[in-house]
């Protein structure tokens, strides 16, 4: 841990950071946590709203099943405990977008308890997020203040909508590992289908806690247990960018010990994180937090799941990124690097397998991680839907591992490829870019070269390194089509290296 | 017509299937006897054009050979079931001029067996009452005068309304519900029948809630028969109601009648309060005299934790109210005041729109479920209140029902006790255990006190057993032999 703490130099000595996040992962569920209505992106203000969800007098919660499904899942894939009996809290505030008044939550019986999420930093090392809990509860609607200088308009399409709250403990020490989990836990959760990790869309968004140290209080938090050991927490409330998670964090740690150096207090309240000013803001202090008075749902039953419902559901579970990325390192000999890259999204992983059948894999992941991800990526296209099919990046390896095109001849004709000239072997053919073999047709362009430049001849002797400009030649006489192999054991045998 | 309006409504469904009269006759004789009564204010809402309407269709159902078990049979609805297209208002200023676009599961049980609707009844504002003093309506008048004395009394709370309907012949039987005592204590007051079944029993879809995990709905009526063939039909599961039980209901009418021989019925000791009148004292020896006569054996038996019953359930009722009437915000539907900003709108809007005894509900269930109090307040009631189930549970081990006294007196003054919350409270002394249980309750009127108005027996069963309850109701009902009825001074 303290191996990757950054120490941040104030003028009265180092700092650290200490990060803690909630993440608010909207469930992938055709319609919302308590109500028959329908959820969806797009529709007009006020349009996937039921009686329910508007509070009408006498209407009452339904428990949606399939969201529950999603959350025992989530679960599963955060290798958390399932508590089989949890219950269903009413968090009371008064809001114009909060219908009921309150929002349907769970507060100390969550559905989900302990878990653990490894993750990788950029350098390939990795670090574990412990889970705190994972928790199903209501979205609130929409206030629009910038419809009309004198109202404020409420759309409730999304409230009643469900939420995941996942709660990790606070293990993260630099804004990069905080947008490091975030990245590896959406992963997870689009891996398991249970949200669509649209983090433009708000599907993923978290509440950021960020408290400094000075080094050595972390350590004694991790043995003790005990928050005293680390500075007054603020929270930073609905961050949708993994920029702008980390912009949130630069910021709000320096504000901290500015104040500290300068022999204030940090107050624990909630901000917010202005992107267009790169700071934080309060948002309310702790005198102001709401007194929620939380209670049970008194219109819902415990909800108790199935012991044997559990294990059916945990058997259906997709491989997931961790397994995934051994698998692939194991079966395919893939480094760490390219196997992290290709399990990003599953959809990766599947091309990749796809392709790889029956050939190099390791070459068959340099395309499909360099040429085509860049080309997809500034297309703007998923891999899911890619306009070359795994089996053109598979003929392509082929003709490389079979020697009819160089590896260079197949940067052309991947080129071709992604103009839509057709499968490779074609375009090959079509543009006879077959890689010329024959010793006889390369040593003609040797001689020729040789004999025209017969001062160069004599130079490289003294400096070999200079073979590069006669490479280059023969390549450019014949198109580029010369096995490169052939050409440098030619080139060195007749130049006398 | 005022044969017609004094039939059971077992006399009437039997005099429209045998064809003695017709739903329209039926009902034209009852919106008159609403008009009529307008000073006792039961109804607050009449529906006579919707009423005709349905009692139309029935005749006409009727003639097809498809009558339901309620079919022709005008009855009133609390103002607390949401009826479509019709006010809905649970006696509050907030929710003035509402019309919902929905039924109550209820209700529209009701109206699936052919029942006809006459309109909504008072109560007391959001059901939070013992006097029906709290509508925003203004209270209701009980049909009932103590004798020689024109002394305006309640009808008691909170169905307030529904009680005085049944009783003056207004209506052949009515909805009501009861959160501690609101279906029982009026009933008692006004020698009516009253039902609180087993909480599950009743689904609350559709009725504005007071507090969910006490609210149940149940019929009053004029006879302990006819309060069964209501609840048969009132009853049922709703999957859109997530305590509602998915039992079967039985026919409870085939329980009325039925021999109570060999039953044991438990008398409890703690329900022998300080101050009890004597009259009250004597009903209920009478009730266990009757009840010995039947057959049934007489078990003294304990619910210690009775005492604590009312304390419990003034924290956990205003605590769930507290949370249920925040959607009363002014946002949505119903009142809205102005306000310089949000917290004023809020604040105004609230302030105006409910009655002192709602606010004060809110505020004690706000402070209760407060950072720092909840433990000693709520969690505390929450623990009553399974030491209260655990009681029950004890008792049913050596008893099959419970006989107690349904209030601590009879009908009061109206004003008498407005200006005594605590006063007001203790109606529900008696029938506040079976919410917190969640068992089922009725109170029949077993006799008249000395200045001859009705007094009630209130009988508990164990959960579910609704059948047993009906079937102990039949007995001392046959046994009281109450006919009594009010004097008609309207």
């Amino acid at each position: 841990m303290t191996d990757h703490s950054k120490t941040i130099q104030g003028r009265t000595g180092p700092w650290e950071i200490v990060l803690g996040l909630e993440v608010h992962a909207q469930v992938a569920s055709k319609s919302k946590l308590f109500s028959g209505a329908a959820v969806g992106f797009g529709a007009g203000p006020n349009e996937q709203v039921s009686l329910v969800d508007a509070a009408m007098p006498g209407m009452l919660p339904v428990l949606n099943g399939f969201c529950v499904e999603q959350a025992v899942k989530t679960g599963l894939g955060l290798k958390a405990q399932i508590n089989l009996k949890s219950r269903f809290d009413r968090k009371n505030y008064f809001y114009p977008d909060l219908p009921q008044g309150y929002q349907i939550s769970q507060f100390d019986q969550p559905i989900v308890g302990e878990g653990v999420v490894t993750v990788e930093r950029d350098d390939g090392t990795t670090f574990d997020v412990r889970i705190e809990r994972l928790h199903l509860e209501q979205d609130a609607g929409k206030s629009l203040h910038d419809q009309d200088p004198n109202a404020t308009y409420v759309d409730l399409n999304r409230a009643g909508t469900a939420l995941m709250e996942i709660v990790s403990k606070p293990d993260m020490r630099t804004s990069e590992e905080a947008a490091a989990y975030v990245k590896k836990l959406r992963t997870i959760l689009v891996y398991l289908g249970t949200c669509d990790g649209d983090m433009e869309k708000g599907n993923l968004r978290a509440d950021v806690n960020v408290s400094v140290c000075r080094p050595g209080d972390y350590e004694k938090f991790r043995e003790t247990g005990s928050f005293s050991h680390l500075g007054t927490r603020c929270e930073i409330k609905n961050v949708n960018s993994y920029r702008y998670i980390q912009q949130a964090i630069e910021y709000e740690a320096r504000r901290q010990i500015e104040i500290l150096e300068d022999g204030g207090k940090v107050d624990q309240e909630t901000r917010l994180f202005d992107p267009t000013k790169l700071e934080t803001r309060s948002m309310r202090s702790k005198e102001e937090a709401h007194d929620y008075r939380y209670f049970p749902d008194p219109d819902l039953l415990p909800l108790i799941l199935d012991p044997e419902w559990v294990k059916d559901l945990e058997a259906t579970l997709p491989e997931l990124p961790d397994a995934k990325k051994t698998r692939l390192q194991s079966q395919y000999g893939l480094s760490a690097y390219d196997a992290g890259v290709l399990i990003i999204e599953s959809d990766r992983a599947d091309y990749f397998e796809a392709a790889a059948k029956g050939r190099d894999a390791k070459l068959v992941s340099n395309w499909v991680t360099n040429e085509l991800l860049s080309k997809l990526s500034s297309g703007g296209h998923e891999i899911a839907n890619s306009p070359l099919p795994s089996s053109d990046i598979a003929q392509l390896v082929e003709l490389i591992e079979n020697g009819t095109i160089s590896s260079k001849i197949a940067k052309e004709v991947f080129e071709h490829m992604w103009a839509g000239e057709g499968r490779p072997a074609e375009i090959v053919e079509k543009r006879g870019l077959v890689q010329i073999n024959d010793t006889g047709a390369i040593e003609a362009a040797i001689d020729k070269l040789i004999a025209a430049n017969p001062d160069k001849a004599a130079a490289v002797k003294e400096k070999p390194q200079a073979i590069g400009w006669f490479v280059g030649q023969v390549m450019k006489e014949t198109g580029g089509k010369a096995n490169p192999a052939t050409v440098n054991d030619l080139l060195k045998s007749k130049l006398g290296l | 017509m005022s044969a017609l309006t004094s039939l059971t409504l077992k006399a009437a469904v039997d005099g429209l299937e045998k064809g003695e009269f017709t739903s329209v006759e039926l009902t034209t004789a009852h919106i008159e006897a609403i008009e009529a009564a307008r000073i006792l204010n039961a109804f607050i809402v009449e529906t006579p054009d919707q009423a005709l309407a349905m009692a139309a269709a029935s005749d006409a159902r009727r003639a097809l050979g498809a009558a339901g078990p309620l079919d022709g049979a005008p009855l009133g609805i609390k103002d607390l079931f949401c009826t479509k297209g019709v006010q809905t208002t649970a006696c509050s200023k907030i929710l003035e001029g509402f019309v919902p676009e929905y039924e109550s599961t209820v209700t529209s049980q009701l109206w699936r067996d052919g029942a006809v609707m006459l309109g909504k009844l008072n109560l007391d504002q959001f059901a939070m009452g013992s006097s029906n003093e709290t509508s925003y309506f203004g209270p209701v008048t009980n049909p009932w005068r103590a004798s020689g004395s024109n002394k305006a009394l309640t009808p008691g709370g909170s169905s307030g309304g529904s009680a005085a309907a049944v009783a003056a012949d207004l209506c052949l039987g009515a909805t009501a519900t009861d959160t501690g005592g609101s279906i029982r204590q009026p009933a008692a007051f006004t020698g009516t029948v009253g039902i609180k079944p087993t909480y599950g029993r009743c689904s609350r879809w559709g009725v504005v809630a007071f507090a969910s995990s006490l609210d149940q709905a149940g019929p009053i009526a004029k006879t302990v028969e006819d309060a069964a063939l209501l609840l048969t039909s009132m009853c049922g599961h709703d999957p859109k109601d997530s305590t509602s039980l998915d039992v079967p209901v039985p026919d409870f009418t085939q329980f009325v009648g039925k021999s109570v021989k060999g039953l044991r019925i438990g008398v409890p000791a703690e329900y022998r309060v300080d101050g009890m009148p004597a009259e009250i004292e004597k009903l209920w020896a009478d009730g266990i005299a009757w009840l010995k006569d039947a057959g049934c054996e007489i078990v003294e038996i304990s619910l210690p934790h009775t005492k604590y019953a009312l304390p419990a359930y003034y924290i956990v009722a205003p605590a769930e109210a507290s949370s249920n009437l925040a959607r009363y915000d002014g946002m949505r539907y119903g009142l809205r005041e102005d306000g310089a900003n949000l917290t004023e709108i809020y604040e105004n809007t609230r302030a105006s729109g409910f009655g002192d005894e709602v606010k004060r509900r809110i505020l004690i269930g706000t402070y209760v479920l407060s950072a720092g109090y909840y433990d000693a307040y709520y969690l505390k009631a929450l623990k009553v209140r399974r030491r209260i189930a655990e009681d029950f549970d004890k008792a049913w081990e050596r008893c099959d029902a419970i006989l107690t006294p349904t209030a601590p007196s009879a009908a009061f003054g109206l004003g008498e006790n407005s200006n005594d919350p605590i006063a007001m409270y203790l109606n529900d002394v008696f029938t506040v255990t079976t919410n917190l249980a969640g068992l089922p309750g009725l109170s029949l009127p077993a006799g008249l006190d000395a200045s001859g108005l009705p007094l009630g027996l209130q009988i508990i069963g164990k959960p579910l057993d609704e059948g047993t309850v009906f079937s102990v109701a039949g007995a001392l009902e046959k046994a009281a032999g109450f006919t009594a009825k009010a004097g008609k001074w309207w």
